[in-house]
């Protein structure tokens, strides 16, 4: 068990710059999932704790000693990759006791390790096998077996599991983190799949073009997204964003011609200024024909748990979640409301979120932020 | 496309069995002639059927053209050019592959111009340097005004026959384009275990190549066997002759017995090595040099 600290950390590739600054700091044994759209810089980020990437400028501390100038194998981190990377010309048992071959472990003691090693991920009756004669989750395991075997400080994972069927995934999922209960060990996760990230995180980390958009506790993120893009990178369907105007007399925000209340002091704080207002689909509510919202549905979803409408309003893609029963079909206009308290403020400008109560105004701390920043939400 | 054409088919095939015949046509006169008698051989018109002598005339033919010794010197000579030649060019692709260098390019151009100045193109400079290794040592010292006296060459010896034919770009590149399609993660993987790169080039790469490593050896123990240029310009002593330089003790002389039989079984000896090589590893060959079996 680790700590992991990464301290101003820059990377470029020639002029080109990759990574911006980042600034984070992973608790030992914590379950760290960094996530983010491909291209932003979160495999990067893994390679250069892992110590297959130089480091730019900054420092990464793994357990209070700079790594920066350290070998992979000094470092005490195991890593499973995307594409597993087994050594095709070995069983799977030389696969897993690759790493105490090379440090010399005696091969009876490595035996016993690769045996005990191999019960923890259900693989000991393949222990003779070649990696090709497995199944895509076996090798999945091969690899985690290859990285616990080492009993290492750090576990880091690069995208694990994006290359395994649907259903699989979700198995693997499931034992990742029952290894990691097992195991304590600090975990770094990357990933660009927003439900393996919310599932498997202790704490998320959002990345965006080489910077940190957002760190907290998965809820925390879904329910109060520090800017437009964590709100429409977490959560599926996305978020709903729409720049408008608020307008402090009526305290509405105009959307395609109809004007959609809001919280009058949150009205009042804003001035009239230019925001873009989010809202969750599944916060939306189907409503009376004449109130609200009127949208054309382009096509409807089918979840199972509830459906999706898909439309257009003020040109912008809009969805909706709706029960299943509701009676909605492509085609049809139906009258869409959208409930004041779970409204998302983003400033139009930066695009980052804007929190209440706004300094230098009197609103009173308790309603608005009791409002605004916990909505009920439940995640799709 | 894969069409139905039977005549364009029958058209290929007879234009296939044609050249078949061909190459064949020198293989049957030489099997043939080598089991007949000296009467036979020379009988008009020649017959293309084997007889039963064939014993007695590789046995002549093995003490006319002491075959033992240019045998052996052969076999040493092709199996040293081929394991040079597959060592240095796995070692040679390792680092041009899996090493960052400022340099890379230039040793990367610097083997790929071999490709156009093989043995026969630089035969005079490398016979110099042959003999006398520090010619260039020399030539460089002599602008200074130094001289040296050092004398060491490598006529007349293993070295010699072997080392000057062990560089090679054709080994290289089938190396590199195996390398190149392993994938990155594999040497990060074993970087992450705790194995260096010569560990890594022991315990991965060497054993992920061996059926490229078994297609070179055939190639290479072929070109090394049918040396012929080079071993003429290095070898005086009869003691390191080979094969090919006793083809010519084999032929009948000018006034002499015209026993073409002798000859005949002498090169069909001399033909056998390669044929083995070839046959045994020809499975290897093919998958070494079509597929990257993974």
């Amino acid at each position: 068990m680790a700590d992991i600290q990464i301290r101003a950390v820059r990377k470029s590739y020639g002029k080109t710059p990759t990574l911006h600054g980042i600034d984070l700091s992973f608790a030992s044994g914590e379950f760290v999932v960094i996530l983010g759209p491909s291209g932003c810089g979160k495999s990067t980020l893994l390679r250069m704790i892992a110590g297959l990437e130089d480091i730019t400028a900054g420092d990464i501390a793994i357990d209070g000693r700079v790594v920066n100038k350290m070998e992979p194998r000094e470092r005490g981190c195991a890593m499973v990759f995307q594409n597993y990377a087994l050594y095709p010309h070995m069983t799977v048992a030389g696969n897993i006791g690759y790493a105490l071959k090379v440090s010399g472990v005696p091969k009876a003691e490595r035996e016993r390790r690769i045996a005990e090693t191999a019960k923890i991920v259900g693989l000991q009756d393949y222990l003779e096998r070649r990696p090709a004669a497995l199944s895509g989750g076996q090798r999945q395991r091969v690899a985690m077996a290859r990285a616990i075997i080492r009993e290492p400080k750090v576990f880091l994972f690069d995208e694990p599991l994006s290359n395994l069927d649907a259903k699989l995934r979700v198995t693997m999922r499931a034992e990742i983190r029952k290894l990691h209960q097992r195991l304590s060990a600090t975990s770094v996760f990357v990933t660009h799949d927003q439900v393996e990230a919310m599932t498997l995180a202790d704490r998320l980390v959002v990345m965006n073009r080489g910077h940190v958009e957002q760190v907290g506790r998965p809820l925390d993120i879904y329910h109060r997204p520090a800017s437009t893009f964590v709100a429409s990178f977490i959560g599926a369907p996305a978020m709903n964003l729409f720049k408008t105007r608020t307008e402090v007399e009526t305290a509405t925000v105009r959307l395609d011609g109809a004007a959609i209340p809001i919280d009058p002091l949150v009205a009042h704080a804003l001035q009239g200024r230019d925001v873009i207002v989010g809202i969750r689909p599944e916060q939306c509510r189907l409503t009376r024909e004449g109130h609200g919202i009127p949208a054309r549905i382009d096509f409807v979803e089918e979840l199972g748990v509830g459906r999706v409408i898909h439309c257009e309003i003020a040109g912008e893609a809009f969805a909706a979640a709706v029960a299943e029963d509701a009676e909605v079909a492509a085609g049809d206009t139906v009258w869409l409301s959208l409930p004041p308290e779970q409204l998302h403020y983003f400033d139009a400008e930066s695009g980052r979120r804007i929190e209440f109560p706004l300094p230098g105004t009197d609103i009173p701390a308790a309603r608005s932020s009791a409002s605004i920043t916990h909505p009920t939400g439940v995640l799709s | 496309m894969i069409q139905r054409t039977p005549y364009a088919d029958a058209f290929t095939y007879a234009i296939m069995m044609l050249g078949f015949f061909l190459l064949l046509g020198p293989f049957l006169v030489v099997i043939a002639g080598a089991s007949q008698t000296m009467q036979q051989v020379n009988t008009v018109p020649f017959s293309f059927l084997p007889q039963g002598e064939f014993m007695k005339n590789a046995s002549a033919a093995w003490a006319r053209a002491d075959l033992r010794t240019a045998m052996t010197n052969s076999l040493i000579m092709a199996a040293l050019v081929t394991a040079g030649k597959v060592a240095l060019s796995a070692c040679t692709a390792f680092a041009i592959v899996f090493f960052r260098t400022p340099l890379k390019h230039v040793f990367f151009w610097s083997v790929f111009i071999t490709l156009m100045l093989p043995l026969e193109v630089r035969v005079v400079p490398t016979y110099a340097v042959a003999a006398d290794l520090f010619q260039p040592v020399k030539s460089v010292l002599s602008l200074f005004g130094l001289d040296i006296k050092i004398e060491w060459n490598l006529l007349n010896s293993y070295a010699g026959l072997t080392l000057p034919l062990i560089a090679t770009a054709t080994g290289t590149f089938l190396y590199r384009q195996f390398f190149m399609t392993l994938p990155d993660e594999l040497a990060e993987a074993a970087r992450m275990d705790g194995s260096g790169s010569v560990r890594f080039f022991f315990d991965m790469l060497l054993p992920l190549s061996r059926t490229n490593m078994l297609a070179l050896t055939t190639i290479m123990f072929v070109y090394g066997w049918n040396q012929y240029l080079w071993p003429l310009l290095m070898v005086t002593d009869p003691s390191y002759k080979t094969v090919m330089m006793s083809l010519r003790a084999l032929l009948p002389s000018d006034n002499g017995i015209p026993d073409w039989n002798v000859t005949l079984a002498g090169s069909l000896i001399i033909m056998a090595p390669p044929v083995i090589v070839v046959a045994v590893l020809q499975r290897w060959f093919v998958r070494g040099l079509v597929s990257s079996e993974k």
